[in-house]
């Protein structure tokens, strides 16, 4: 009983392997967002893009992959959770941006 | 019949033992997705912020590319090795949940340390946040995620122990899952971080 404790509490099950493609997905995420910014011969706006898309990409990779969220019904009230939260950031950093944007060109 | 009384009752147990368990990481993932809030209004206002210079530094002449890539570098390799403590818990090897554990935890301190060398060259160079409000921003968003990991740590060190003495236990299981999921959590706020605060800054 002990020993399955956390395969049968966690969101998922845990495996070296699922570690290990996710750490190797993470690794070349990340080089792939410092190289494009350190070579410079990428234009902002498309740096921009690559950056944020990988950022966004790597995140997932690690919850799934190191979190052990997916779509089964095991972490379903997980994913809601996360799913309101996510919906609360974008409101919070979006709205933010908006509103102080706007004042600033009001105040210019 | 007695024993048929005694299986059941065992059989309950754990199942309550499980159900704690469960109920305790759904709490405990409940409290992270407040966190992510947290995070979520901190880098709302450095987007605000991240442009209001006063005169001061900007993020090219403040940040080192390389020198950001190691810390990151640290805090993902620190990930994978607690990724392998939790595989090790799941098969019940000691010795190497306690390896693993030590591994993450230096890692974790080498992070750290990095943090704290950089936070420190820039106050002593009178970058300090209250140089511009781009910087006030800039030590309040790191500077959060540095005293979360400097938390996780603590914790960390304290679970080491308690993997020590305790063995793994059923509770100790379910805290070093916790744990894990913290630690976890923390890099991909991490992401984040070096994305908008130090690739953003620069470009």
């Amino acid at each position: 009983m002990n020993r399955s404790l956390i395969e049968s509490a966690g969101v998922g099950k845990v495996s070296i392997r699922s570690y290990a493609l996710g750490f190797i997905l993470a690794v070349i995420l990340t080089a792939l967002s410092f190289a494009t910014v350190m070579s410079g011969e990428i234009s902002r706006s498309r740096a921009l893009c690559v950056i944020f898309t990988a950022a966004a990409v790597q995140s997932l990779v690690h919850i799934h992959y190191f979190l052990h969220l997916d779509l089964s019904s095991q972490s379903r009230w997980n994913v809601l959770a996360l799913a309101f939260t996510l919906l609360v950031m974008a409101i919070f950093i979006a709205g933010t941006i908006w509103i102080m944007y706007h004042l600033h060109q009001r105040l210019m | 019949m007695s024993d048929y009384a005694l299986t059941l009752d065992r059989a309950g147990e754990e199942d309550r033992e499980l159900e704690r368990a469960t109920n305790q990481v759904f709490g405990f993932w409940i409290y992270l997705m407040s966190d992510l809030v947290l995070f979520a209004v901190i880098f709302a206002t450095f987007a605000v912020l991240c442009r209001n210079y006063a005169g001061g530094p900007t993020g090219r002449d403040l940040f080192h590319l390389p020198y950001v890539l190691g810390e990151t570098m640290f805090l993902l390799f620190s990930s994978a090795t607690c990724g392998l403590a939790m595989a090790a818990a799941q098969s019940g090897k000691k010795n190497l949940v306690l390896f693993a554990l030590a591994v993450t935890f230096l890692l974790g301190l080498g992070f750290l340390s990095m943090e704290a060398k950089e936070f420190q060259r820039m106050i002593l160079n009178g970058d300090g946040p209250s140089r511009s409000g781009f910087l006030s921003a800039f030590f309040t968003l790191v500077g959060t995620h540095g005293a979360h990991v400097c938390v996780g740590l603590l914790w960390m060190a304290v679970t080491f122990a308690q993997v020590g003495l305790k063995g793994l236990s059923a509770s100790v299981q379910s805290r070093l899952m916790r744990l894990g999921m913290f630690w976890h959590f923390l890099d991909i706020v991490w992401i984040g971080v070096f994305t908008t605060v130090y690739l953003r800054g620069v470009l």
